[in-house]
């Protein structure tokens, strides 16, 4: 690439732009203020013969830096994407002429917010470089799991088939996980009415003889650094022995620890013997083997028992569960069966409150179930008296009455525990655990952790993956569809969210691909979901870093660690490229090759602000790229109408906002400035997990500084938008030019 | 087009001096017009209808529809069987079904067959006049007959119960059935849009054991369609028909209301606008007089 | 209580949902309820029902033997179907609800005053007499049915729906002395026994 910058400015006329317009003072703009070398108009600018005028210029007149003036930035990417060279999208479809009436007396503003957006256009083009990838990684396609049950080996297996060489850490001495345990599992095959076997011996044999999959038992991870594409992973064994292995990418199939019964006193778990777990059946229906089960107190055979279905689970009470487990209700099922199958004379009973038996054969499973003979009772277990034949105290629901039920068994479903190893530091102190605030305030005060970590991973930010509800290592569906926010780290199976057999399987099957995809993506510097394939990625002046180390801190996918110097190290392939980090910096250090503090911070002031006395406010809009963007687009392409007043700037995140830019759009003249975000808290919809609180949190901190200059804080707003808010995000907009109407206009104009 | 032919079961309360002889008297004049011929099973017994159940068990009444089928397939070999009554035809329709899928019940049900010389091949289709007049006629074909429209004339179709569920109409849903409305439009009436109790029980037979849970049913029925605007209320239904007309004044009585809403046969309706006179539409069968029906007939 | 009672009692023990299974008319759909309510919610005459389809479905499966043969509430159903349509296991339930009744009759433990038992028996008598329905003749019986008083109250209320039917040509004084009937009435009562001794046979083993 040439060092010389040489910007080549494009106006379409197409789309009404044409006889909207006026092109020609649009072309004068952009040479003249936009110092572009060349600036041409096209009537159609994204068919063939506009996208070859461009590349001529590119190919011919040396262009490096392309401006087009035409429609978003979200529209005709297949078109203008040109290699070699930045791309600016000055918006005058969407952003102008969609948005503003076509009347005559509106002409001239509607002609200022286009000749703006040329401006700006070109000015961030000024200040972008063409991304290269850092080089940190090359391609490396072993992929580790962790864990060899169901999950693991299914993983294991499908990255194998597609030709990824895959190492199995397992801890303890055999493959199988939980499932290996079962006598056998619920159906996975159509008609789905009888159990099934449990399929781990095929499992295990397959793993064993495909020659692409090392397994690793009495093994655990003792450390585990770098980033996607060069993971360095210690594996040790029990006796102490450890080799170092280095991998593409991870995934994690950990599984659960069964629930603790022995909490349960209320059902007498520990007096009774006949009071047993779901865990503790299959063993009595292994040891059975298809005879008739007996139970453990006197070896009696089973003649009557009773399932209590979300027994210490789908609770509030202190030691319970809050979750549903999701397998329980289906395993019950399958239980019964045990006993039905071997004689349909004995009673079988499922307590249960809601029955719930997911999957694509639940239904069908459930209907067997009763067709079979199995009762269902609708009721709550209050208590199991312990005696010879244990007593279900119960309340059935449906027919409104108290209960006792004398039974030879009882078998309580119990739920999953998540084996998700360890909190990260940020979730502990955010926890109202007054130990842990304690803690806190000690800041670095090493924090104490019972649960052993399954990664330990070499991250600043804690030894394993993020947990998000009840301590699952789960993704935020929305904004990670099975990803974790520890890039190229994929959770599979009950660790992730509780689950049974077949959705386990499924589930190892979508992050062995996943898992394929981050190791080859991260080989070539390309980012993960949802900037994927940018090649940008942060870099940091070294000179002006006074090392506070709120990057480090702030950035949700654990991607910055600390060299030993206390410098900030990036490591680039952890990067989801939002820009967290570049908005925490607080002197203005880290950016991105197209994406920094001046790439958005000259456009701004790019934007020709009139006197107080014309009377033309000017409001600045920060809008996320990823929601509030995409909604201002298609509020025009519902053609609702907005203020003329309005410059709107895409950012990656609100997390990227620089308060220099806030001070800086005042500090210019603008009347009033709105960041829109995406909504943040528990059900946040940040694809960047907190950028938007995070900004929110920075924002608060506005109106002091506000008030200082004795401006209305009202001048600065932050607002949380949803992609769906196409009605809302104009009439926010508009409400905005009124208040400042009221308040008047920002002194700060020259 | 050619006259169609089906095998008839008019079923008990259609008999001459029954509750429901002026349904059948419209059903005649209607098809007539249309070129229907109905040849009634000779000898047809009652269906036990849906009351039945107390003292008759399930194979004795079975083997009641039998009969009538087996009936058919002697006398009317190879016509479909229709009904008007919606208690027959469900009644007929369930024991087909049922005898289809139980090979033990319909060997019995042959053995009770054979105490009257009768023997039962079960194949024939069961169905409701209202099936044949939208399958085999069509509505265009039904419209083309109509000499006098009903102009101006609002009404509430009242599907009631057994016409529509189990069984119901082909293409039709159970909760908003819509033909009874396209039969009211194709006359020249207008349908009450959107009436509430379109599909709404009447009582049935606890009319008759139940009667005030059963008319504070019909009063509903009846409300909604007045507050649909409905000036008469039509319906496929014998026991619809009766409850909802003969209750109006002891329901006016127990809550105060001004009930006097005539209710009608679609097959009233469809012989007023091809042009019958009152007789042949059964109009003098009303307890409450269809005045607007019978001025047009009278025309 | 009857014999046949006694002996189901006997033969069934604890196993009320098998004596269902065995015994009702589509009984074996019983233990395919889900619970949901769906039926209950449904029935037009729900609030009357002591025990709505959904309890009475829990109450078999819990061995409520009497409770469930002895209530009034399968005799509120008023067959409008609006349970079957809707009921996500497609259980018969209206069905199921006539073959509860029926069993309950056929052991004798049913509520012999409830009106609609009462009617309900008058209807099969008067159907099985002559193979159609004599309607005055049932109109009569159904109000005579609380003895001769009630009865003439009854009637007194009801004159007016009676004459109305009377000068519509709606109700016929003839049926009084002779009226509708089968023409084949021997043949006809020859199937009727037929068909009740072989269900006899198979449900009480009987005959």
């Amino acid at each position: 690439m040439a060092d010389e910058i040489k910007i080549g400015a494009y106006i379409c006329k197409g789309c009404g732009l044409g006889d909207r317009l006026d092109i020609g003072q649009l072309e004068m703009t952009a040479t003249r203020d936009g110092k572009a070398a060349i600036c041409q108009q096209h009537d159609f600018l994204c068919s063939d013969a506009g996208v070859k005028m461009i590349q001529d210029d590119i190919d011919n007149e040396g262009v490096n830096r392309v401006v087009i003036a035409a429609c978003s930035r979200r529209a005709k990417t297949d078109a203008f994407a040109f290699d070699n060279v930045t791309l600016s999208r000055a918006n005058l479809r969407e952003g102008v002429i969609w948005v503003r009436p076509d009347e005559d007396d509106q002409q001239e503003t509607t002609q200022e917010m286009a000749d703006d957006y040329v401006r700006m256009a070109c000015a961030e083009a000024k200040y972008m470089k063409v991304p290269q990838a850092s080089g940190q990684q090359g391609v490396n396609k072993n992929i580790l799991i962790a864990g060899g049950g169901i999950s693991g080996m299914t993983a294991a297996l499908e990255a194998s088939k597609a030709g990824y060489p895959c190492t199995i850490v397992e801890k303890t001495g055999a493959l199988g996980g939980a499932t290996a345990q079962l006598y056998k599992k619920i159906p996975t095959k159509s008609p789905y009415a009888d159990p099934e076997d449990n399929g781990v011996a095929e499992l295990i044999a397959a793993v064993e003889a495909d020659s692409n999959i090392t397994v690793c038992l009495n093994s655990t991870l003792t450390n585990t650094a770098g980033a996607p594409g060069r993971f360095e992973a210690d594996i040790t064994t029990e006796s102490g022995s450890t080799e170092t292995k280095s991998f593409g990418a991870i995934v994690q199939a950990s599984g659960f620890k069964p629930y603790d019964a022995n909490q349960l006193t209320e059902f007498s778990y520990t007096k009774s013997q006949d009071v047993i777990t779901q865990a503790e059946l299959e063993a009595l229906a292994i040891a059975a083997d298809g005879g008739p089960i007996k139970r453990p107190s006197d070896g009696k055979e089973v003649e009557n028992v009773m399932f209590i279905q979300c027994a210490g689970q789908r609770s509030k009470k202190e030691g319970h569960l809050e979750h549903c487990s999701g397998f329980c209700c289906s395993a019950s099922i399958k239980q019964a069966m045990y006993f039905k199958d071997q004689n349909p004379d004995i009673d079988t009973t499922v307590l249960y409150t809601d029955l719930r038996t997911p999957g694509a054969g639940g239904e069908n499973f459930y209907r067997s179930g009763q067709k079979k003979g199995i009762i269902f009772t609708k009721g709550i277990a209050t208590e199991v008296v312990h005696s010879k034949n244990p007593i279900v105290k119960f309340k059935d629901l449906i027919l409104d009455e108290d209960v006792e039920d004398e039974v030879d068994l009882v078998v309580l479903a119990t739920g999953m525990v998540p084996n998700s190893g360890q909190p990260t530091r940020a979730e502990l102190t955010q926890s109202d655990n007054d130990d842990i605030a304690a803690d806190k305030a000690g800041e670095e005060r090493e924090i104490r952790i019972d649960v052993e970590s399954i990664l330990n991973l070499d991250y600043r930010q804690g030894k394993d993956v993020p947990h998000m509800e009840n301590g699952f290592a789960d993704s935020h569906f929305i904004c990670f569809p099975y990803e974790t926010q520890r890039t190229g780290i994929y959770t599979a199976g009950p660790t992730r969210r509780p689950m049974d057999t077949t959705q386990a399987m499924d589930d190892a099957m979508g992050a062995a691909m996943k898992a394929i995809s981050e190791a080859e993506n991260a080989g070539l510097g390309k980012a993960a979901h949802p900037r994927v394939a940018d090649l940008s990625f942060p870099s940091f002046r070294a000179e002006g870093c006074t090392q506070c180390k709120r990057c480090t801190v702030e950035c949700p996918f654990g991607a910055i660690n600390e060299t030993e110097d206390g410098y900030p190290e990036f490591n680039e392939s952890r990067c989801r490229r939002c820009g967290t980090c570049m908005g925490a910096c607080p002197v203005r250090v880290i950016s991105f090759e197209n994406y920094s503090i001046d790439t958005v911070g000259q456009q701004l002031k790019a934007v020709d602000i009139p006197d107080e006395f014309e009377e033309k406010p000017r409001m600045l809009i920060l809008a996320c790229e990823n929601d509030a963007y995409p909604a201002l687009d298609m509020a025009a392409q519902n053609k609702i109408e907005y203020s003329a007043f309005t410059r709107v700037i895409p950012v990656r995140c609100l997390g990227s906002v620089s308060l220099s830019w806030i001070t800086d759009s005042m500090n210019s003249g603008f009347d009033g400035i709105m960041l829109m975000g995406c909504p943040s808290g528990d059900d946040y919809q940040c694809h960047f997990v907190k950028g938007s609180g995070t900004a929110q949190e920075r924002m608060g901190k506005v109106g002091d500084t506000l008030e200082s200059l004795s401006l209305e804080k009202e001048r600065v707003q932050t607002f949380e938008i949803s992609i769906t808010d196409i009605h809302k995000v104009p009439k926010l907009i508009n409400d905005m030019a009124e208040t400042i109407e009221q308040i008047g206009m920002s002194p700060f104009k020259f | 087009m050619a006259t169609k032919e089906y095998s008839f079961y008019p079923g008990c309360s259609s008999q001459e001096g029954a509750s429901s002889s002026n349904y059948l008297k419209s059903v005649q004049s209607m098809c007539d017009v249309l070129d229907i011929k109905l040849n009634v099973i000779p000898d047809w017994n009652c269906c036990s209808a849906s009351i039945g159940y107390c003292g008759g068990g399930e194979l004795p009444r079975l083997a009641l529809s039998a009969r009538n089928i087996a009936l058919s397939e002697q006398h009317n070999a190879g016509q479909d069987i229709v009904a008007t009554c919606a208690a027959c035809w469900l009644a007929t329709k369930e024991t087909q079904e049922r005898l289809d899928d139980d090979a033990g019940l319909m060997d019995e049900t042959n053995q009770a067959l054979a105490e009257a010389g009768l023997k039962l091949k079960n194949d024939n289709k069961i169905r409701h006049m209202v099936e044949v007049l939208i399958e085999d006629v069509g509505y265009e074909e039904m419209g083309k007959h109509v000499k006098k429209p009903l102009d101006g004339i609002k009404i509430a179709g009242y599907v009631g119960c057994q016409t529509n569920r189990p069984f119901g109409i082909e293409g039709e849903s159970f909760e908003n059935p819509k033909y009874l409305d396209k039969f009211i439009e194709t006359m020249g009436a207008e349908p009450v849009e959107n009436y509430d109790k379109k599909v709404s029980c009447c009582g049935g037979a606890l009319a008759f054991s139940e009667p005030e849970k059963s008319q504070a049913l019909i009063k509903d029925i009846i409300e909604a369609a007045y507050d649909g605007g409905a000036d008469m209320i039509v319906t496929p239904c014998p026991v619809c028909q009766m409850n909802v007309e003969v209750y109006q004044d002891k329901i006016n009585a127990k809550y105060g209301t001004k009930f006097n809403i005539p209710v009608t046969y679609y097959s009233t309706l469809m012989s007023v606008a091809y042009g019958k006179n009152g007789k042949e539409s059964g109009l003098n069968g009303q307890i409450i007089k269809a005045k607007q029906l019978e001025e047009i007939a009278a025309k | 209580m009857s014999d046949l009672n006694t002996g189901m009692v006997e033969k069934y023990r604890n196993n009320f949902l098998k004596e269902v299974e065995a015994n009702v008319e589509e009984g074996d759909w019983v233990k395919m309820c889900m619970q949901c309510g769906v039926c209950s919610g449904s029935c037009p005459l729900g609030p009357h029902w002591d025990h709505p389809p959904q309890e009475l479905f829990m109450m078999i499966r819990a061995g409520k033997r009497d409770e469930v043969l002895q209530s009034t509430s399968m005799w509120m159903c008023t067959s409008c179907y609006n349970c079957i349509v809707r009921c996500p296991r497609e259980l018969p339930i209206t069905h199921i609800m006539h073959g509860l009744a029926h069993y309950a009759t056929r052991l004798g433990i049913e509520p012999k005053g409830q009106p609609t038992r009462q009617f309900a028996q008058l209807f099969w008598d008067n159907l099985a007499k002559n193979g159609r329905v004599n309607e005055l003749w049932l109109g009569v019986n159904l109000y005579f049915m609380n003895g001769f008083v009630e009865g003439i109250k009854v009637a007194m209320g009801m004159a007016g729906i009676g004459l109305g039917m009377l000068k519509s040509g709606r109700l016929s004084l003839k049926e009084l002395i002779g009226g509708h009937t089968v023409k084949d009435k021997k043949g006809f009562k020859a199937m009727i026994k037929k068909a009740q001794e072989l269900e006899a046979a198979r449900v009480d083993g009987s005959n």
